[in-house]
């Protein structure tokens, strides 16, 4: 039986990690995210885990590395953040149109410049376009979940799909949690070993990465998109089994207090369980306000969405992001396109909020809420926020 | 004595019966890829992988090989291989290495030996993917890394490398008159793998096609990493004609400026014997329209240098000391 613990959450989900039994583990230090690598490296060090531990030179051999692992039917799984998770970049879509389940865990940091070591979603969102299945975790607990099942997400035969899991750097990988940790026979029982769809070897010679010219490439693409898509019922299917098994719910979209709200705010990662407080405190003040919390960002969930969002007069998303020229926050320009087609749907507008690792309080949650709640008219100017900008 | 001026045929008798039945039938790099006439590249890979033999998993940069040769759905590759993009050959190649060994260790894959084999062009092995190679060569994988070195980026169109020869054109750094074309002198990334302590490190050349897969096999057989530099004559970025693609890399050994060695464990041999009076360099120089500009002054100063060089490779060859020597002093 799991047994509840308290642990640095980086520790932990490298504890979990080494649970799955990765055969291949390659990865390159980064703040914050080193402490996943070095503990992994550890457990490798103590025997308590039979794998291969590749300290390579950079990121982008990690996930280059982790590729070729996994090309040979190894189980594999890497850790990076930011600056990192940019230089993997070139290989990132690659793993995807390769069908390899690689497994990552992305201690979300700010992408310089300037450099700033501490949490944003900036890093995952400049991936977002790369065909991996894309996971946000609020909570130590999420965390360990996660990452279980993602290995049983990605290495499903109709996904063969690499995993990413998303925690915030230093609010999540740095904290030390209340946290059910699963024993091995627990995992085993969830998650039966790999059995690779194609393998690197000579008794069946096989050739990865061919070269696709325009005649297949649109196929190609559209494959790669009905995998992705297809995805989603594993997903959901994996996190019923999850339930069943340890009794933890998961959902693409969780709610938080929605009944009768008529102010929605929608967050992703760590800020949710801050925003649940303020949730709280608002309706203790009679503002009819609840929260939204997103947990599978890739496959986007757009059905869940437009049910969540029903009834809610006026939709408030968060991001931890900026694009730069562009209509808002990434999540919030998703958001918006989700529900455009919606005969009926709430305004929606984007406050784009802690930033390289600024705090987000629970009386700046209220704010926003107080200040959406109030929004009757948006000119397409005022769609967007950068909050709590001192000027 | 020197073998490299000679007619096969006067070295032993029946010299075309006997030699075939040294090299592997088998062709795990199949007929019918789109390299061009005359490429050497596409030949010094077939003799490798016949070398290699069936037990090999390839990692492949992007460039010329992976284009001619996997065309989807069509591929020329009777081995096991994996394309993931230009700079990393050397990273996927560590990937699959530790991942055929952790696989052997828990009984997955079946309990014999495979080798894992990186292969890349001049760019994708000097350039864009030295540090991965580097990376991968210092940490001791069980792989070798074959650069197949045609100086320049061929398969963009001809662009200098780091690989790139002293005076040679080329379409990033073409000869006009305010310029010799290249400016610096090539980038000698078979040292630098010495200098990685690698317990063998070679040059080959598929004009030597035994000298080459004799290498092949011996890297192939060091529990370890290892490397091998294969010059591979381009006709169509060397601007000479397909059918001088054997002859140009003789040539490149007989004036010295491409000398086959091997260094096994710190120790330095040469394993074709250049003539014993080098030909002169210009011989090398002027069937390819590469260096046509050039002036008589202009080769004269690339004759001086690719002698320094090659006196600085015999003062290897002459007094380095193998690991073990070097232990026992």
């Amino acid at each position: 039986m799991g047994k509840r613990i308290g642990m640095e959450i980086a520790l932990a989900a490298a504890e979990v990690a080494a649970l799955c039994r990765p055969d291949v583990i390659a990865a390159y230090p980064i703040t914050p995210n080193t402490h996943i690598p070095e503990h992994l490296s550890d457990i490798v060090a103590e025997g308590r885990l039979d794998a291969e531990y590749i300290c390579v030179e950079s990121e982008h051999s990690a996930i280059s590395a982790c590729c070729g692992a996994s090309g040979t039917g190894a189980r594999t799984f890497t850790a990076t953040s930011s600056q990192g998770l940019l230089f993997m970049q070139e290989v990132l879509p690659i793993v995807s149109s390769l069908r390899l389940p690689v497994i990552m865990v992305i201690g979300n940091r700010a992408v310089s410049g300037p450099i700033n070591i501490w949490n944003d979603h900036s890093d995952i969102m400049y991936q977002r376009d790369t065909g991996w299945v894309s996971l946000f975790a609020a909570n130590g607990q999420e965390t360990v979940d996660m990452v279980i099942q993602a290995f049983k997400i990605g290495e499903h035969r109709d996904v063969m799909l690499p995993v990413n899991i998303n925690i915030d750097g230093f609010q999540l990988t740095h904290v030390v949690e209340p946290i059910i940790m699963p024993d091995q026979e627990e995992v085993d029982r969830f998650l039966p070993p790999y059995k690779p769809f194609a393998q690197l070897h000579p008794d069946k010679p096989m050739t990865m990465g061919a070269l696709g010219l325009p005649e297949i490439f649109n196929e190609a693409m559209r494959a790669k998109d009905e995998a992705i898509l297809q995805s989603k019922k594993v997903v959901l299917d994996v996190w019923k089994e999850w339930e069943k098994q340890f009794g933890r719910k998961y959902e693409p979209i969780e709610s938080y207090k929605t009944e009768g709200a008529e102010t929605l705010l929608l967050t992703m990662g760590s800020m949710g369980e801050t925003a649940e407080i303020a949730i709280d405190e608002l309706r203790k003040q009679g503002v009819k306000a609840g929260l939204l919390k997103i947990k599978l960002w890739r496959p986007f969930p757009f059905e869940e969405l437009r049910k969540a969002v029903k009834g809610a007069k006026v939709l408030a998303v968060m991001d931890r992001a900026v694009s730069f020229g562009g209509p808002g926050g990434p999540v919030f320009a998703e958001i918006r396109s989700a529900l455009y087609d919606e005969p009926k749907k709430p305004k929606t507008l984007n406050f784009i909020i802690g930033l390289g690792g600024r705090d987000v309080m629970v009386e700046d949650f209220i704010k926003m809420a107080k200040k959406t709640a109030l929004t009757k008219k948006l000119k397409p100017e005022d769609a967007y926020e950068i909050y709590g900008v001192r000027e | 004595m020197s073998t490299a001026n000679l007619n096969p045929k006067k070295l032993f008798e029946n010299f075309e019966l006997y030699v075939p039945k040294l090299i592997e039938k088998m062709e795990y790099f199949s007929p019918g890829h789109r390299a061009c006439q005359g490429c050497g590249e596409a030949l010094a890979i077939r003799l490798m992988c016949k070398a290699l033999g069936k037990d090999t998993v390839i990692t492949n940069a992007t460039g010329c090989m992976e284009v001619i040769s996997s065309l989807y759905p069509t591929t020329a590759w009777n081995l096991p291989w994996i394309h993931v993009a230009f700079p990393n050959s050397a990273s996927v190649g560590s990937g699959v290495s530790a991942g055929l060994k952790v696989l052997r260790r828990k009984g997955r894959i079946p309990d014999r030996y495979v080798k894992t084999v990186s292969i890349g062009g001049d760019g994708g092995t000097v350039d864009i993917g030295f540090q991965a190679l580097s990376g991968a060569m210092e940490r001791g994988h069980d792989m070798l890394y074959v650069c197949f070195d045609n100086e320049a980026y061929m398969n963009t169109g001809i662009q200098r490398s780091g690989a790139t020869p002293f005076g040679s054109s080329t379409t990033t750094a073409p000869a006009g008159k305010a310029s010799i074309g290249n400016k610096t002198w090539k980038k000698n990334v078979a040292e630098i793998m010495v200098e990685h302590g690698l317990p063998y490190v070679a040059t080959a050349c598929h004009s030597y096609p035994i000298d080459f897969m004799n290498k092949v096999k011996k890297a192939r057989s060091i529990k370890g990493p290892s490397y091998i530099h294969c010059l591979a004559v381009c006709p169509t970025g060397w601007r000479s004609t397909s059918e001088t693609c054997i002859k140009l890399g003789r040539l490149a050994l007989e004036a010295g400026i491409f000398p086959l060695y091997e260094v096994e464990y710190g120790k330095y041999k040469i394993t074709v014997d250049p003539p014993e009076k080098l030909r002169p360099v210009a011989d090398y120089i002027k069937p390819q329209g590469r260096f046509r500009h050039l002036t008589p002054d202009q080769i004269r100063g690339i004759q001086e240098r690719v002698l320094m060089e090659y006196n600085k490779l015999m003062n290897k060859v002459n007094h380095s000391k193998s690991w073990d020597e070097l232990k026992a002093l």
